[in-house]
């Protein structure tokens, strides 16, 4: 590996820039989202930022079952974030489809609209699970740069 | 000026929760707003058909995760209805606990946002910190942070002990003490009278017509309040004011919740210290007999409002859910009126929104809608019959007129 690639590997796991989008969550699992933002959890310390748009962001945070009314909407959003990135399913909905699967304008769990890196179960989702899977996220990075 | 409609949403960094309006302005002033609803509808009306009570309970608690003892209130009151059943009064107790502490963490939540999209940051890392505190307290109360899980067709899951009671009495002050500093930041910190006042105005008379309620209601001086006007759980035993503000605007509505927030430590208080001695739950049967029922409840946001239809078997033949942003959307869309563009997203915020309770599916038939008088059914019914009936009222018709004796 490069000594340019490691520098750009080091950033990307220093400040992975975050963007939260509820495919059609009950809302919990977004609360506990900002929740983790705010100071007593302070995912703000491994480098994390709130961003507004897809196009600044490196990882998507994804919450709730699929909707058909969301499903065009999600790949769009997906498509317009930069390589690398990573999608991250917070909540046993995202995950699976939860209590909700069965129900017919449900499309199922996130990974049968988009790829999914980190998987977070839980209903709701609590914000030490959130700050856990995000490292192990990044930690992955870490791996793919010793292997390297 | 010319003008131009913007798109808002689904996902834009204003909106928590995929929703679109479109926003017809001229220049920076909004001239007419149209709202779409429909991202976050997953059927859960229908779904509640094919599930037993015990798992629509569940079910439905997950409508909304900020209004979530609400909902789930709101749905066993109906079945405990039906079923005749009679809930011990600790029971009660507990859920109006629950309910008030609930209460507590969606205020000062809608602080925090409001106070982000206003650009106040400050305010939402104070406010959401102090939210940690009534966090815990559910967490050790309920043993889940969002999602409590402690309503059960008959009374409560859980009981609480001495040691809980005197932990949320201690809890209470400490958030007292911060509430009362954010009253007066509200009343007192210029830049926030300045940026609240006279944003997002509705009248009286338009909250009454287009059906506000909750804080958004009681901001323009309407004085609805279900705990007050319709008592459930042990509301009817507390003493509360309903609080009303007459400012009409988004500054009315952020006093009002805050106000609100004293009024829960109250009642949180009184209930604790009240609370009877006795069973914390009735055994419910598990086939609901055959009956229908309405309950209401006052969730954070407002009137929440569940129609449960039994038929004698373990599962509800029809589940109708009224929740508190659904009647106050219509509202939303006059309040942007003259506006800025830049108020858009406080307006939004300041009816506190919960989409995912709000989404319903409306399926228009044919391509174009329109409106039909009686007049037009009528002609439509005709045309439609004569179609796929081959049936020719004209015939009849002059039947008709004949026995009548007319021409």
């Amino acid at each position: 590996m490069k000594i340019i690639d490691k520098l750009v590997n080091w950033s990307r796991i220093k400040s992975p820039w975050v963007i939260h989008f509820n495919t059609g969550a009950c809302n919990a699992c977004d609360i506990e989202i900002v929740a983790t933002l705010t100071p007593l959890f302070d995912i703000e310390r491994f480098g994390c930022i709130l961003r507004g748009t897809p196009r600044h962001a490196d990882v998507l945070l994804c919450s709730g079952p699929v909707t058909r009314q969301i499903r065009d909407r999600i790949v769009r959003i997906y498509e317009q974030m930069p390589e690398p990135k990573f999608v991250v399913a917070i909540g046993t909905c995202a995950c699976s489809g939860g209590v909700f699967q069965g129900c017919y304008n449900i499309q199922g769990g996130l990974d049968s609209v988009i790829p999914v890196s980190a998987y977070i179960p839980g209903c709701p989702v609590r914000p030490e699970a959130i700050i856990d899977g995000v490292v192990k996220l990044l930690s992955t990075l870490e791996m793919k740069e010793e292997a390297a | 000026m010319s003008r131009v409609t913007i798109p808002l949403g689904p996902q834009h960094p204003a909106l928590k929760e995929p929703a679109n309006f479109s926003i017809t302005v001229a220049g920076e002033k909004i001239l007419s707003t149209s709202s779409r609803l429909g991202y976050n509808h997953r059927g859960m009306e229908k779904a509640c058909e094919e599930r037993t009570y015990i798992q629509d309970m569940y079910l439905l608690e997950r409508i909304c995760g900020i209004c979530s003892h609400s909902h789930s209130t709101a749905f066993v009151q109906t079945v405990e209805e039906i079923a005749g059943l009679d809930v011990p009064r600790r029971a009660l107790y507990i859920r109006t606990l629950i309910g008030e502490l609930e209460r507590i963490h969606s205020h000062l939540l809608w602080l925090g946002v409001a106070g982000h999209e206003i650009g106040f940051d400050t305010l939402l890392m104070y406010s959401w910190r102090d939210r940690e505190v009534v966090m815990d307290l559910l967490a050790l109360l309920c043993g889940n942070r969002v999602n409590y899980g402690i309503n059960t067709i008959g009374g409560v899951r859980r009981d609480i002990t001495a040691e809980q009671i005197a932990g949320a009495l201690r809890d209470m002050d400490i958030l007292e003490e911060r509430t009362r500093y954010y009253i007066d930041i509200a009343t007192s910190e210029p830049s926030f009278i300045a940026r609240l006042a006279g944003v997002g105005y509705i009248s009286r008379e338009d909250a009454v017509r287009l059906q506000a309620v909750g804080p958004t209601g009681r901001g323009s001086n309407v004085a609805i309040d279900i705990r007050a006007t319709d008592p459930y759980a042990a509301y009817g035993e507390v003493d509360f004011k309903v609080i009303t503000d007459s400012h009409c605007d988004v500054y009315g509505r952020a006093v009002v919740r805050l106000l609100e927030l004293m009024e829960s430590y109250r009642i949180v208080r009184q209930v604790l210290k009240e609370m009877p001695d006795g069973p914390v739950t009735v055994k419910a049967p598990r086939k609901i007999p055959a009956g229908e029922a309405v309950s209401r409840v006052e969730a954070p946001r407002g009137e929440d409002v569940h129609y449960v239809k039994g038929n004698g078997s373990d599962k509800p033949e029809r589940v109708r859910v009224r929740a508190s942003t659904m009647a106050n959307i219509q509202a939303v869309n006059k309040m942007m009126e003259n506006n800025n563009l830049a108020d858009v997203p406080i307006i939004i915020a300041a009816i506190d929104p919960c989409f995912s309770c709000t989404d319903r599916c409306v399926r228009v038939i044919g391509g174009k809608r329109e409106d039909l008088g009686w007049r037009d059914l009528r002609r439509h019914g005709i045309s439609w019959y004569r179609k796929h009936w081959g049936i020719d009222f004209g015939e009849l018709n002059r039947k008709l007129h004949s026995l009548r004796g007319e021409r």
